[in-house]
C-alpha cells in the first residue's frame, strides 16, 4: 500500500495492461460506413441525435483501413458477400462484426425462398454479436454495441497471443 | 383525347391485320397479345401515331405459365401515354424453351434495363439488344432462378445456397433457435 500511495503521489496510476488497452478499444469502435438494405435506415437513427451512438464513441469512418467495427446492416445477397469479404479483410486488426437484423442473422424473410441471399453472414465473416430485429431499433444496435463492449472487456491480450486475435475466416473463393 | 381499349385495338388491327392473336377487354388492365414477329412495329406505331402517342413503357415483365399444354413463357409491356392519359396492355407469347422476341429497347430506350432482367431472370433472349448481360445475378451465376423448374445449386463460390429445415419445424422438434428476449 506504501507503494501505491507513493506511486498515486507521484501522480502515476497503478493498472493492468489489459484493462487500458480493453477500454481504449471499447471506447472508440469506429464502424465502417456500411449499409446495404432498410436496417441501415434503423443504423442511421442510431448515429443521429436522439439516439446519438457518439456517446458511445463510435464515429463513422468512411474506409475500412480506419475502422474496427463492421456493422452489417441488411440483407446479404451473394453478389455482396464477396464483397464484405474483401471489405472485413481490408480492416485492420483488432475488428469486431455486429451483425444486424434478421437479413445479416440467417437470411431472415429469405430463409425459405430467397436464392439470392446469404443464410447468415456469419458464414461469410466471423460474427461477434448478433442484433435481433426485422429491423432493430436503435435501442437494439446500442444494446448489441454494449454487448460489443462486454465482449471485448473480458478479452485479454494474452488471449489474442494464445489462440491469434480473431476467429478463422471462412473459406470463400471470389 | 382519351382513347379506350376496344378503339386502340381497332387502331392495330386496322394498320396490321390478323397480327393480335387474343384480346381481353373487360379487364382493369385489358391486355392484347401480339404475334411476336410484329412486335416491335406494333410497338412503333403505338409510340409514333399521334392518336396513340404511348410514350411511356411503365413496366416490362415476364411470367412463366407450366401448367401442362399451355407451356409459355410470356412477356407483358404495360404502356402508358401522358399526352392523352390512357393505356393499354401488351403481351408476347414465347415458347419455354429458348424464348426469344427481338428488343424493344429501339423504341422505349427503358427496355434495355428491363429485358436485361428479363433475361436474368427467366432465361428470355433478346435479339438485337446491345447490352444482353445479367442485370441483378453474379455473372457466372447458373441458370434463372424465376422459372419454375429451376433447379437450386447446392453453393455459390462456397456459400450456401440451398434453405436449411424451416425455423418453425426446428422449433417443433425442441431446437433452440436462439432469439430474444432482452434482459
Amino acid at each position: 500500500m506504501d507503494l501505491i500511495k507513493a506511486l498515486n503521489n507521484q501522480q502515476f496510476i497503478l493498472t493492468k495492461v489489459d484493462s487500458v488497452v480493453n477500454w481504449a478499444r471499447q471506447s472508440a469502435l469506429w464502424p465502417m460506413v456500411f449499409g446495404l438494405a432498410c436496417c441501415a435506415i434503423e443504423m442511421m437513427a442510431a448515429g443521429a441525435t436522439r439516439f446519438d451512438w457518439d456517446r458511445f464513441g463510435l464515429i463513422p469512418r468512411a474506409t475500412p483501413r480506419q475502422s474496427d467495427l463492421m456493422i452489417v446492416a441488411g440483407t446479404v445477397t451473394h453478389k455482396m458477400a464477396i464483397r464484405i469479404k474483401r471489405l472485413y479483410e481490408q480492416m485492420s486488426d483488432p475488428k469486431y462484426v455486429i451483425s444486424m437484423g434478421s437479413c445479416a442473422n440467417n437470411g431472415g424473410p429469405y430463409w425459405q425462398y430467397g436464392y439470392h441471399v446469404v443464410k447468415g453472414v456469419d458464414q461469410v465473416i466471423p460474427v461477434d454479436v448478433y442484433v435481433p430485429g426485422c429491423p432493430p431499433r436503435p435501442e437494439a444496435l446500442l444494446y448489441g454495441v454494449m454487448a460489443l463492449q462486454d465482449v471485448i472487456r473480458e478479452r485479454s491480450l494474452m488471449d489474442d497471443v494464445r489462440e491469434g486475435r480473431q476467429p478463422k475466416v471462412a473459406e470463400v473463393s471470389a | 383525347m382519351s382513347l379506350d381499349a376496344p378503339a386502340i385495338q381497332k387502331k392495330i388491327e386496322e394498320k396490321f391485320p390478323g397480327k393480335i392473336n387474343r384480346a381481353e377487354l373487360e379487364l382493369t388492365d385489358p391486355f392484347l397479345v401480339v404475334a411476336k414477329d410484329a412486335v416491335v412495329d406494333v410497338a412503333t406505331f403505338l409510340r409514333d401515331e399521334p392518336e396513340l402517342a404511348f410514350d411511356m413503357l411503365h413496366c416490362h415483365s415476364a411470367v412463366d405459365y407450366m401448367k401442362e399444354g399451355e407451356e409459355r413463357i410470356e412477356i407483358v409491356l404495360h404502356l402508358t401515354s401522358l399526352k392523352h392519359r390512357h393505356w393499354i396492355v401488351l403481351k408476347v407469347e414465347l415458347p419455354r424453351d429458348n424464348p426469344k422476341m427481338p428488343t424493344l429497347e429501339n423504341v422505349w430506350p427503358t427496355a434495355n434495363w428491363h429485358e436485361r432482367e428479363a433475361y436474368d431472370l427467366f432465361g428470355v433472349t433478346f435479339e438485337g439488344h446491345s447490352d444482353p448481360r445479367r442485370i441483378f445475378l453474379p455473372e457466372d451465376w447458373e441458370g434463372h432462378p424465376l422459372r419454375k423448374d429451376w433447379v437450386w445449386p447446392e453453393a455459390w463460390h462456397g456459400i450456401k445456397i440451398k434453405p436449411g429445415p424451416k425455423m418453425a419445424d426446428l422449433a417443433e422438434e425442441g431446437a433452440d433457435i436462439g432469439v430474444g428476449p432482452f434482459d
